[in-house]
């Protein structure tokens, strides 16, 4: 019954592509290559990522991780001499004939090193809100809350929402840019690296979070970390070289992975 | 601290330990000696500088008192000072110098930071830091020359007839003016607004800019919104460095300024600086009196610096305290 209303969502949405739009489908990349000037990141991808899953990718250090989430939302583009080749697709529509700011506000962004404005907790929030239109105070606090909540942060901070985030412990803020970028409810979410300058706690927190978040959007998370990708990813891609060596569901990759190259960076042989 | 170490030192042995322990404390010692040294003597030429000026103007600080300040009449002839017209003079020309300075010179650098392509912003600054480096009697001449004429002849005469209701706009037209001396400023500090605003908005990290680029943000609202606020401290900086030359400037404004010690509303009427009536009376001025009402001039001067920048240094605390932001 969702399904057929998402679907026909989808496809009323991009009526130019061919057959219909998987509903489990949030985005689809073929064929993409990239390229930094003249040097090329990136070699032919394929791969899909599935609605309301969490999708990890990892890989050894300089082989493309980035790059390629930086593609999904367009964020390459304040690269001078970027370029990719090749298709990606959100919701069966060609995300480089969208309008760039609608898609960043469909797919969100975390970094890898928290990265609060130097404003208060609240304006913080509220920024990603007012670029979007919504003004009115009472609508406006309640999405800070509502956001807050969703990222596990309200507890902590809802007596010091005019604090400046600045006074936040590490992990904190990084719920915090969470919290920003889930405000303005994108459909998928690209996290990279996001526990990297975390303790181990504060990472398990954020690995629940991404848990209880699945069922609001689409996740897709680059870690270095073996452990997380196991323990939050429903998919993993292992990229290697600029290559996608191998896309699986994260047991797979895990207990029986297909390629010999996936197997000796999982068990440490290399990497 | 025992002389002879008992202990084995498995790295290196006992006797170079113990020199290189020594020579690091010594090393350390001895910089910052130097370092106290150099901050001291700044202060101690600070202090001796008032002094000066301080102990070589008691006869009109006696005489005058308090009204010294107030005093609108500068009559070598008569023996009456008064340095509210320099005083007037030297805030009026520095204020009207940042009000066009500052968006020009904050515009051009978000220009050159945000938006030029990276070549372009740094021959462009190159030039523009050579800007700050023409000797001020240049920017005089090129004000006697040039913008008196053109103010005379063609913009002076248009702002009367469509703004000459105002009073900043009225009165005869020499050219030389108020106005003069504050458009020369204006061109004089500008360099120093962009080159520091624009080295404080390139250090905004990009994590910044991506963040709100990530949400949605346009390049302009992430430049307006994100990168300006977050540089806004060292942009403040930049404008109050600009002030500080504007204040002190003395050739290029006594050139174009009109050197008449009158306290006008109208821009187009000549006015006088602090700066200007102690570079052009100085050695001339005849009688102990006269002289010494001069050093209380340069007195008047280092107090206004003091208080603007004291007042500009409020204004820094206050807006950090605000946004709570620190870089
Ligand atoms: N801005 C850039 N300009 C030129 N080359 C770049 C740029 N960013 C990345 N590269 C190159 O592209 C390749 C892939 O980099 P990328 O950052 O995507 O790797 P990564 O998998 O994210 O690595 P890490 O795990 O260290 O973050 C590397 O060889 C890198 O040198
Ligand atoms: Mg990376």
């Amino acid at each position: 019954m969702v399904k057929t209303t998402e679907e026909s969502r989808s496809t009323a949405r991009a009526p130019a592509t061919t057959p219909a739009w998987p509903s489990d489908l949030k985005m689809r990349a073929t064929g993409l290559d990239f390229y930094y000037g003249g040097r090329q990141a990136l070699y032919s991808i394929g791969l899909q990522i599935l609605t309301g899953r969490i999708t990890a990718l990892i890989g050894p250090s300089g082989c493309g991780k980035t790059t390629f989430l930086r593609i999904l939302n367009r964020m390459y583009e304040t690269v001078p001499h970027a370029r990719p080749e090749g298709e990606v697709f959100l919701d069966g529509e060609d995300i480089f004939s969208l309008d760039v700011v609608g898609l960043r506000r469909r797919v969100g962004m975390v970094f890898q090193k928290p990265n609060p404005f130097p404003k208060s907790i609240f304006d913080n929030i509220a920024y990603g809100l007012r670029v979007n239109g919504m003004d009115r105070h009472s609508t406006l606090a309640e999405a800070v809350e509502r956001s807050l909540r969703r990222a596990a942060l309200w507890e902590e901070v809802k007596d010091q929402l005019h604090k400046s985030a600045y006074a936040l412990s590490g992990g904190q803020q990084q719920r915090l840019c969470i919290a920003r970028a889930l405000a303005v409810e994108p459909e998928a979410l690209l996290l990279d690296e996001p526990c990297s300058a975390l303790d181990p706690i504060a990472t398990a927190k954020i690995e629940e979070l991404l848990f209880n978040l699945k069922d609001l959007c689409t996740m897709v998370i680059v870690t270095h970390n073996m452990q997380q990708a196991a323990r939050v990813a429903d998919y993993t891609g292992f990229f290697l070289m600029g290559r996608l060596i191998e896309f699986n569901k994260t047991a797979v990759i895990f207990k029986t992975p297909a390629r010999k190259e996936t197997e000796d960076y999982i068990t440490g042989r290399f990497g | 601290m025992a002389s002879a170490p008992t202990t084995v030192d498995h790295v290196r042995p006992p006797g170079r330990t113990w020199e290189f322990i020594k020579r690091l404390r010594r090393g350390d010692e001895v910089a910052h000696l130097i370092t106290l040294l150099a901050a001291a003597s700044i202060i101690v030429v600070t202090v001796m500088l008032v002094y000066q000026l301080y102990t070589n103007s008691t006869l009109p600080r006696h005489k005058f008192g308090f009204s010294f300040f107030l005093g609108k009449t500068w009559d070598p002839v008569s023996g009456e000072f008064g340095a509210l017209p320099f005083i007037f003079g030297t805030v009026v020309s520095s204020a009207l110098a940042l009000l066009v300075a500052v968006p020009l010179g904050v515009g051009a650098a978000i220009f050159l930071s945000e938006l030029a392509p990276p070549r372009i912003s740094n021959v462009t600054t190159f030039v523009i830091e050579l800007l700050a480096a023409v000797p001020s009697v240049i920017y005089g001449l090129l004000g006697i020359f040039i913008l008196v004429p053109v103010l005379r002849k063609g913009v002076m005469p248009f702002l009367k007839t469509t703004l000459g209701f105002l009073p900043f706009f009225q009165g005869p037209i020499y050219g030389v003016s108020m106005l003069a001396g504050g458009l020369v400023l204006a061109v004089m500090i500008v360099p120093f607004i962009i080159s520091v605003s624009r080295e404080v908005l390139m250090a905004v990290p990009v994590e910044q800019r991506e963040a709100a680029l990530a949400m949605g943000a346009t390049k302009w609202e992430s430049t307006w919104q994100v990168v300006v606020p977050f540089a806004r401290v060292g942009i403040m900086a930049s404008v109050f460095l600009a002030l500080a030359r504007a204040l002190g400037e003395t050739m290029a404004v006594t050139m174009v300024i009109g050197n008449d010690p009158r306290i006008s509303a109208s821009l187009f009427a000549p006015g006088y600086t602090i700066a200007a009536v102690i570079a052009n009376e100085f050695t001339e001025a005849t009688g102990d009196l006269y002289l010494e009402a001069l050093i209380e001039l340069g007195l008047v001067l280092f107090l206004l610096t003091i208080l603007i920048n004291g007042l500009a240094r409020l204004v820094i605390i206050a807006t950090t305290q605000k946004g709570a932001a620190q870089g």
